[in-house]
């Protein structure tokens, strides 16, 4: 037992040491962490600082936000997150959010907000430069942007004269094992809102069934459009700009798989509208408002077209990317914000079908 | 200090056998002492689990608040019992392997001399911190049918085995060789030996870590989703996403809060048939690793080669190869990835030593003043282990931003959600070292004139180190790969790494972008896995028994 207590004091002054370089590691790591926050949230001189709630993508919108702040000398600071979660967020906050600035890829949520009175009135100014059916019919919001729902499909698995005509046509049993859909994704439920909003709330149903038992439930586009790609499935219900991605990202030697529009306006083709608006708390409410202008400007809408998100932009004038055919090429359904309304009986219709 | 000459246990102090029975009359004296109530660590701890427990608190008013109209759309569906059949045959199936492997490894990795130890004993630490959607999407990218059940039991066996790992290499550590060599010279095998004592001295430790396994594997979202295995996460989730239902959500997480009582209440069943035995202080010392036969030897390594590979090797090669092969990979500016570095390492760092101070006293109170109202008080802080982090942000942000507003979306309230999300990771990890630091040393301690303090200093915490120390590294892996919580609490502008990954995988298909970001999130996770490993290296080499007596002298 002597020997182990030599031994002990011997080696404990070392202990010592290490402890004493962990310590010293973590401590240089937070110094580090915090000369980098010094950076971050400092506003140059005397101009404002917005904060703005971003579902979009966020390269794009940093784009746009990097273009606002050199010609506007605001400062935006950007906080990222799903668009329906931002809103939920927005929800929790009430009157107490701290967002100037709300942009989503679905117009549902911004229906929403609208109705808890969470969103303030834009200024005609804004409005007016875009064409009345992408805006909030309460002025409340503005629209950015839009995508078009569309299939995804192999050629391999199925040719292009076999494919449906309407998107109901999918819940027919010949598709029994060939479809590939994400229900819980937030942009498969404003094409059941379109469904219910065109067809009733009984054949909407009736169709959900149908895809219940005939399609494979993915988490979300991403993984539907890849799903296709790889052969997996004949065909996927998808947003155009899902499949224009993918491409993007594998190579056009690496895409098997091919988009289709629906003909005839299908309601298969509705128009997903991206928008923006001011959140009605705000304390910065004419620098947020410079910041959606700047959204539906000639020059922000550009910015919008150039990026690699595949999106239409929605001003009149500014062509969309051009890897993308025509807009009114995809023939999309006409069918208005208000009733598409909120995602609400879309919802409680997926959870009847049992798809979500 | 008759225990100091005599290697025994305290529960066998009265067993006729043993002749170190301690007089009647001392025992009544000490079990008096034991008794007073803890004035100190009780209060303590009350705050802390009333802290911790404010969320789960807020979820309840929520789903009152919003009536039984809002709460039984969700509840009220075949689905719920789809989704309970699927948590429940997924947490028991995951916590099995985990158990298996985490424990085979650990033996393996501490007691035996496997060529390559202390390397191997990080390489098995370091998967925790592979973020599940990161491991998820690895598996499936290239084997599609890693999906459902399979997939589901795969991916989260692999990810969360370190969870019962970790800690069971610092039970074995600090394992009592004495009783092990005992039962040999009774004639046992050496398998036996290792089921019988060596497994059994652990046991409470091994159940705290299939506690963490089963809780934890129920609030996890992300590899679901990719593996299209429906759980009660996805599905508050779903009620989030296309319902804005945040009463359902709430009413969905308190069925999950009844099955983690469940599962408290089993441990806690199985935790009193077989409560662990104190060591005596010369107990812990120095250990000998068990010499392997050649074949045996090749087949450790293999065994262990192959977990490591699959849980580590894996994904970190497919991130790789998407790093490669990806268009959209075009290396970050290294500004934006140094302070994504930094501001994880700094977040994750506070919550780190948040949580494991908090779960000082919430342990020292449950082991040294066991009792129902501390046991329970202990237990209840497991609770927030299984709500999903969504469900704790989205409390957070009522919470702060209408009574909190100063500190709503600040550097410190994402720390606090970070503690409270891992609080029990670090309670198990300290509890681990201090039902092994016997208060009869402190008792020592303070019999030879050192004061108070100063034997807290000396004695109790060179004790405790090795499972403060787990604490530290278990809360900062997992803090630094927490998504869904750090979306909605991490300060405006301020990207983690975890952010920086969501924002290029989860929000496109631009993998070769966010390839970096996993990889830098893999690295940093393995200093302290490497640090921490080392340490204990060290330590155990040295004993701890010895180093006592050092203090004590």
């Amino acid at each position: 037992m002597g020997r182990s207590r030599q031994d002990s004091r011997v080696r404990t002054p070392r202990a010592r040491r290490r402890i004493a370089v962990v310590a010293g590691a973590l401590a240089s790591a937070s110094l580090l962490a915090a000369c980098g926050g010094a950076s971050a949230g400092t506003s140059s001189g005397g101009d404002p600082t917005i904060t703005l709630y971003n579902g979009q993508h966020p390269q794009l919108t940093q784009a746009i936000v990097s273009a606002f702040e050199k010609q506007t000398g605001i400062h935006v600071r950007v906080r990222t997150d799903d668009g329906i979660v931002l809103a939920d967020q927005i929800l929790q906050e009430g009157s107490h959010s701290p967002a100037d600035v709300y942009l989503t890829e679905n117009s549902p949520e911004l229906m929403l907000l609208t109705q808890h009175n969470l969103l303030a009135k834009l200024p005609a100014s804004i409005t007016s430069q875009i064409p009345a059916q992408y805006n909030s019919p309460t002025k409340n919001w503005v629209g950015i942007s839009v995508r078009v729902s569309a299939l995804a499909y192999d050629p391999a698995l199925v040719s292009s004269a076999q494919l449906p005509a309407s998107i109901l046509d999918l819940a027919q049993p010949q598709w029994k094992g060939k479809v590939a859909i994400a229900p819980t994704d937030s942009d498969f439920v404003p094409l059941v809102g379109a469904v219910i909003a065109k067809y009733g709330k009984q054949a909407a149903l009736n169709w959900l069934r149908g895809l219940k038992d005939n399609a494979t439930e993915y988490a979300d586009i991403e993984s539907v459009v890849a799903a296709v790609n790889k052969g997996q499935k004949a065909v996927g219900i998808i947003n155009q700009y899902y499949w224009y991605r993918l491409r993007t990202e594998l190579g056009a030697g690496n895409t098997k798989s091919e988009v289709y529009y629906f003909p005839n306006r299908n309601v298969g083709g509705l128009e997903n509208i991206s928008g923006a608006a001011v959140v009605a708390s705000s304390a910065h409410k004419t620098a947020a408002e410079k910041f959606v202008s700047f959204l539906v400007s000639a020059q922000g809408e550009k910015i919008l077209a150039s990026g690699d998100t595949y999106e239409y932009p929605v001003r009149p004038g500014v062509a969309p990317n051009s890897a993308l055919v025509p807009l009114s090429q995809t023939n999309p359904a006409v069918l208005n914000v208000t009733s598409l309304g909120n995602d609400l009986p879309a919802a409680s219709l997926l959870q009847q079908a049992g798809l979500t | 200090m008759a225990g100091v000459d005599t290697p025994t246990l305290e529960r066998r102090a009265d067993h006729p056998a043993n002749g170190v029975a301690r007089p009647a009359a001392l025992r009544r004296l000490v079990s008096k002492r034991r008794r007073r109530f803890p004035w100190l660590l009780g209060p303590m701890s009350l705050i802390v689990v009333l802290a911790l427990l404010s969320p789960l608190a807020l979820i309840v008013i929520q789903s009152v608040q919003a009536g039984w109209s809002q709460i039984w759309p969700a509840l009220d569906r075949a689905f719920v019992v789809t989704l309970l059949w699927n948590t429940v045959r997924l947490a028991i199936l995951v916590t099995v392997l985990s158990a298996v492997l985490g424990t085979g490894a650990a033996w393996l990795t501490e007691r035996t001399a496997l060529p390559g130890r202390r390397a191997w004993s990080v390489l098995l630490i370091v998967p925790l911190v592979v973020p599940d959607f990161v491991l998820s999407w690895a598996w499936s990218s290239i084997f599609p049918s890693v999906q459902g059940y399979f997939g589901a039991t795969l991916v989260m066996t692999l990810h969360l085995y370190p969870l019962v790992y970790l800690p069971m290499t610092a039970a074995f550590r600090a394992a009592d060789p004495g009783q092990e060599e005992a039962a040999r010279s009774l004639g046992l095998s050496r398998w036996a030996v290792w089921l019988r004592i060596s497994v059994r001295q652990a046991r409470s430790v091994l159940l705290g870590g299939c506690l963490l396994v089963s809780l934890s594997l129920m609030a996890y979202y992300g590899a679901f989703e990719n593996l299209h295995y429906q759980t009660f996460t996805t599905a508050i989730f779903g009620e989030l996403q296309t319902q804005f239902n945040p009463a359902g959500a709430a009413a969905l997480s308190l069925v999950l809060v009844i099955l983690s009582l469940l599962v408290l209440g089993g441990e806690t069943a199985f935790r009193e048939r077989g409560r662990l035995q104190r060591s005596g202080p010369m107990a812990q010392r120095a250990q000998q690793p068990i010499p392997l036969r050649l074949r045996t030897r090749l087949a450790a390594v293999a065994g262990v080669a192959l977990l490591a590979g699959l849980a580590l090797g894996f994904p970190v090669a497919i991130v790789c190869y998407w790093m490669a092969a990806g268009v959209s990979s075009a290396l970050p500016d290294a500004v934006g990835l140094g302070s994504a570095v930094g501001y994880t390492a700094l977040y994750s760092l506070m919550a780190a030593l948040a949580a494991t101070v908090l779960a000082l006293p919430v342990s020292l109170l449950a082991v040294r003043h066991q009792r129902r109202w501390s046991t329970a008080l202990e237990r209840s802080t497991f609770l927030t282990q299984a709500i999903p982090g969504v469900v704790i942000g989205l409390t957070l942000v009522f919470l702060a931003s209408r009574y909190l507003g100063f500190l709503y979306q600040s550097p410190e309230l994402l720390v606090a959600s970070y503690a409270i999300m891992f609080f029990p990771l670090g309670l198990v990890a300290v509890t681990s070292s201090v039902v092994r630091a016997s208060p009869r040393l402190e008792e020592a301690g303070r019999s030879l004139g050192r004061k108070p303090w100063a034997v807290r200093l000396t004695v109790t915490l060179p004790l405790l180190a090795p499972g403060l120390a787990a604490a530290f590294c278990f809360v900062f892996l997992s803090a630094a790969t927490e998504l869904t919580a750090t979306l909605m609490l991490v300060p405006t502008g301020v990207q983690t790494l975890a952010t920086q990954f969501w924002a290029y995988a989860e929000q496109g298909v631009s993998f070769g972008a966010a390839a970096p970001y996993a990889a830098a999130m893999i690295l940093m996770s393995a200093v302290p896995a490497y640090l921490l490993g080392h340490w204990f290296d060290r330590s155990s080499a040295r004993g701890s028994g010895s180093s006592v007596m050092e203090a004590l002298s």
